[in-house]
């Protein structure tokens, strides 16, 4: 086994024991604190597939995190406030059912990221980075503007929506249901960087013309790539307006894209475990430092800045001791 | 005669106000090695992108068997059996040997759009990278990072990548470019037997390794062929001589 | 809708359009030149306006708060690009992403810090405030007049510092060849620090003057350099040309887009929802003009072809 697996194995292990621990001390805080580094570490997971995998600089993945929060904040307004999403052709009331949910949000954030892959993947470097961010503020401003869902103020759900077979109301129900899909998304992420794809968009990254001269097709695989990723983000975004039974335009703000890519960042690009070392470790400083000081924010910067700087490879790079393995 | 593996017919492509390709014509028959010489800024470069489609020219026609192929992507080029090797190395230089070589599977098996067996497991894909690694004598090294391989093996591995594609004609961009004495002659001896395999247009700076491997010699100067023939034609023509040959011995 | 709404609405646009250009000028120069792209840049936006409110403030001049910004936005981006900036010149892209990223969040958690989380006011001078009375009967702000022939101004004498001085060569030169510019005897180290310093100024001076209108407040910074990233997609990347036209194109789709939009939908729908789906399209409206630009020219309208 190698050093990385073993890390691997311990930051596995710590997100089953430490929330099991806080069922036994009647800990209920810290379940939602591991709740949200699991959600973040999804979202990071599909970040990291575009980022890491395509080598896609991508800003806006607020977007889909967005996009998911806002299908299941729609879907499950509308039960809520007995105001059917449409009558014609059918009668449709909405949804407080988290499978529909996620299936919609991943859906819709798909879509999304194919018409906004097929935009900005005409470009590269600089211009790419630009476009998503921007597309991201596009997004961020229209669901300011649009008042039906909240316009600025978001939308509460008071009832978190129901899994079959699962009280969701549980913390700890609901964790391992976000702790399960994690795993799953870990699970197709390590399947797909070993599969023909993975390898033939790694190729891709590191060297385009070599692609094309083999007969690949760069875009098609960074467009594919794009999509996946903004699925699995998608489904991340609306995980965690189910965990705060709240989604606002914040979701889509550039604040929320640059967070996504810094937990991938500080875990380490490429790496499978990467954005979840990253996002437990983020989630924890916000704890922490936020604890200790209002402006927590700086301290983040300056370590983030250090990681950049001085910490090739992020905490499991650094952990390792191994440069990444991409393939 | 045979049919030419692949033709250019009056090729035509200008950047502005430089002409750079003044009408190309040329063949490669099944079996033979033709190689392209010139100086420095001849529109060798451009010749070989228009070939391989990375460059489109402004008239004039591509055919790979006798197919006309100008209007088809680079990535459609490759995988109608236009196999070709870079300048600089353009390898995966974080991934290992096996895996450069399979991506190359991948790309000519048109299949890689599948997202969950791992390609390594496939048995056609090692199959057909192995033994493209075999031929080239890297199988040993097939676990090794591209980024520890030698320059000389770098080489190497990029005709491995090339021979993945089951090629109908080989474009190679200076595989000397270099590799010192020894790793030419090795170099030299490899693709003196590949000829066999597919033919190989071959544009080289290296004339030893030119006037031993090549069939045919085409003279390349400012955008057009002034000469081609067989070596001993090449090596008496005078304008050749004057024009390029004499610069450079 | 009168024609002097309209044409008080093109002017609000040009002098939107006039500050986005005093910022994207200084990001497409910073990239042109060496290369960065610089997330922080709305931060030295936000740094000119706090050195113009808190001057303004101690001293009631509003020049001296305008030198202020010039020089705090200035030091600041000097400092910065000294500190870290320069150790990000030979990296990729996606650092030279997180580190200005983590560069904005120094900035603003440190502003809020000094400055607090309310918002301060500039006002504007009085021989500035006040309308005027244009030809054709428009009563119109002095002071946003004013903002559109400053920016003309500066963007003036940008291109006269660019294309008749040393530094201007010098600049052009690192745009095109940086090892000629090294070979020349040009202290490139100098060159960029002089080059980040000028396009901090620049961001400050449009705080600063943007500032006026609005409040000046953490967080101000991000969504204007968002835009400008716009107005560079528009423009094409390392064109001063190309960010004035696609900072005035910006512009003034964004202002007439909000007061058209709306009024378009009422042809088509009943007043309410015309209003609130127009007040939609409005805000995505620049946006599908960067992408009608990516469709048509993905290098920007004045940017080199790939």
């Amino acid at each position: 086994m190698t050093r990385e697996s073993i890390l691997n194995a311990v930051i596995l292990a710590l997100l089953v024991l430490v929330p099991a621990w806080a069922v036994l001390a009647d800990e209920p805080f810290t379940i939602t604190l591991a709740t949200r580094a699991v959600i973040l570490a999804l979202a990071a997971v599909g970040l990291n597939i575009a980022l890491g995998l395509g080598g896609l600089v991508s800003l806006g993945h607020a977007v889909f995190f967005g996009l998911g929060g806002y299908a299941m904040g729609i879907l499950a307004y509308h039960v809520q406030a007995y105001e059917p999403m449409f009558e014609w052709p059918f009668l449709f009331e909405g949804s407080k059912s988290m499978p529909a949910i996620w299936l919609t949000a991943i859906l819709v954030s798909a879509l999304a990221a194919l018409v906004l892959g097929l935009l900005s993947l005409r470009t590269s470097g600089v211009y790419f980075i630009m476009i998503t961010l921007a597309f991201g503020q596009m997004f961020y401003f229209f669901s300011i503007s649009w008042s039906a869902y909240g316009g600025e103020d978001g939308l509460s759900i008071y009832v978190r929506n129901g899994f079959p077979g699962l009280n969701t109301l549980d913390p700890i129900q609901f964790y391992g249901l976000c702790l399960a899909i994690l795993v799953i998304a870990l699970v197709l992420a390590s399947r797909l960087r070993l599969s023909r794809f993975g390898l033939a968009l790694n190729a891709a990254r590191q060297s385009p013309k070599r692609a094309e001269a083999v007969g690949l097709q760069p875009f098609r695989l960074r467009l594919t790539a794009f999509v996946l990723s903004g699925a699995i983000t998608g489904l991340a975004g609306a995980l965690f307006a189910d965990l705060n039974r709240f989604v606002s335009p914040a979701m889509f703000s550039w604040q929320m894209s640059g967070e996504i890519m810094i937990l991938v960042i500080l875990g380490g690009v490429g790496r499978l475990y990467g954005p979840v070392a990253g996002a437990i470790v983020y989630v924890l400083l916000e704890h922490v430092l936020g604890g200790l000081s209002e402006f927590w924010h700086i301290y983040l910067g300056l370590l983030l800045l250090a990681v950049v700087l001085f910490v090739r490879g992020g905490i499991v790079g650094a952990l390792s001791g191994r440069r990444a393995a991409h393939g | 005669m045979a049919d030419p593996a692949l033709e250019t017919r009056d090729l035509c492509k200008s950047f502005g106000a430089l002409e750079v390709s003044r009408g190309i014509s040329i063949s490669l028959l099944p079996g033979e090695i033709h190689a392209v010489i010139g100086p420095n800024g001849a529109g060798k470069s451009t010749l070989i992108q228009q070939i391989c489609g990375v460059t489109a020219p402004d008239s004039g026609s591509v055919f790979l068997r006798g197919r006309d192929v100008t209007h088809l992507p680079v990535e459609s080029r490759a995988r109608a059996g236009l196999a070709r090797t870079f300048q600089v190395s353009a390898l995966a230089l974080d991934d290992t040997v096996l895996e450069n070589a399979v991506v190359g599977a991948i790309g000519s098996s048109g299949k890689a759009f599948r997202f969950f067996a791992p390609a390594l497991g496939d048995r056609e894909l090692r199959e057909t990278a192995f033994s493209a690694l075999e031929r080239v004598g890297l199988a040993e090294k097939a676990n090794m990072r591209a980024s520890d391989l030698s320059h000389g093996e770098r080489r190497q591995l990029e005709v491995a990548i090339a021979l993945t594609l089951s090629p109908k004609a080989f474009v190679m961009d200076e595989p000397m470019a270099g590799l010192g004495a020894e790793g030419s002659r090795i170099m030299t001896g490899f693709l003196d037997g590949l000829r066999r395999e597919a033919p190989i247009l071959l544009v080289e700076h290296d004339m030893d390794a030119v006037f031993a491997l090549a069939d045919r010699i085409s003279v390349l100067v400012y955008g057009s062929i002034i000469a081609s023939g067989t070596v001993e034609e090449i090596r008496n023509d005078s304008t050749v001589r004057e024009a390029y040959l004499g610069e450079t011995a | 809708m009168s024609l002097v709404l309209i044409a008080e609405q093109v002017l609000n646009g040009l002098q939107f359009g006039i500050m986005l250009f005093l910022m994207a000028a200084g990001l497409t120069l910073i990239f042109g030149v060496m290369g960065l792209i610089n997330l922080a840049h709305g931060s030295l936006y936000m740094v000119g306006a706090f050195c113009a409110a808190a001057v303004a403030g101690a001293t009631g001049s509003f020049l001296l708060a305008l030198v202020a910004a010039l020089a705090g936005a200035a030091l600041a981006g000097a400092i910065v690009e000294m500190v870290v900036i320069r150790r990000l010149y030979e990296r990729d892209h996606l650092d030279q992403v997180l580190a200005t990223f983590a560069l904005i969040l120094i900035f603003s958690e440190g502003t809020r810090w000094i400055f607090g989380s309310f918002p301060l006011y500039l006002d504007v001078p009085s021989y500035l405030s006040g309308p005027v009375t244009l030809p054709g009967g428009i009563a119109y702000p002095v002071y946003r007049l004013a903002l559109i022939v400053a920016g003309l101004l500066v963007a003036l004498g940008l291109y006269l510092l660019i294309s008749r001085t040393r530094i201007g060569i010098q600049i052009r030169a690192g745009e095109n060849d940086r090892e000629m510019i090294a070979a020349l005897g040009v202290d490139i180290g100098r060159l960029y620090t002089i080059v980040f310093a000028l396009g901090a100024a620049l961001a400050g001076l449009a705080g600063a003057l943007v500032g006026a209108i609005q409040s000046v407040q953490v967080g101000m910074g991000e969504p204007v350099l968002i835009l400008a990233f716009v107005v560079i997609v528009i423009g094409g990347i390392g064109s001063i040309r190309g960010a004035l036209i696609g900072a005035l194109l910006v512009g003034l789709t964004n202002t007439l887009g909000g007061i058209f939009l709306p009024e378009l939908m009422k042809l088509f729908m009943e007043p309410s929802a015309a209003t609130s789906i127009g007040a939609s399209l409005a805000s995505m409206a620049i946006y599908i003009l960067m992408a009608a630009v990516l469709i048509l020219r993905p290098t920007g309208l004045f940017g080199a072809r790939a």
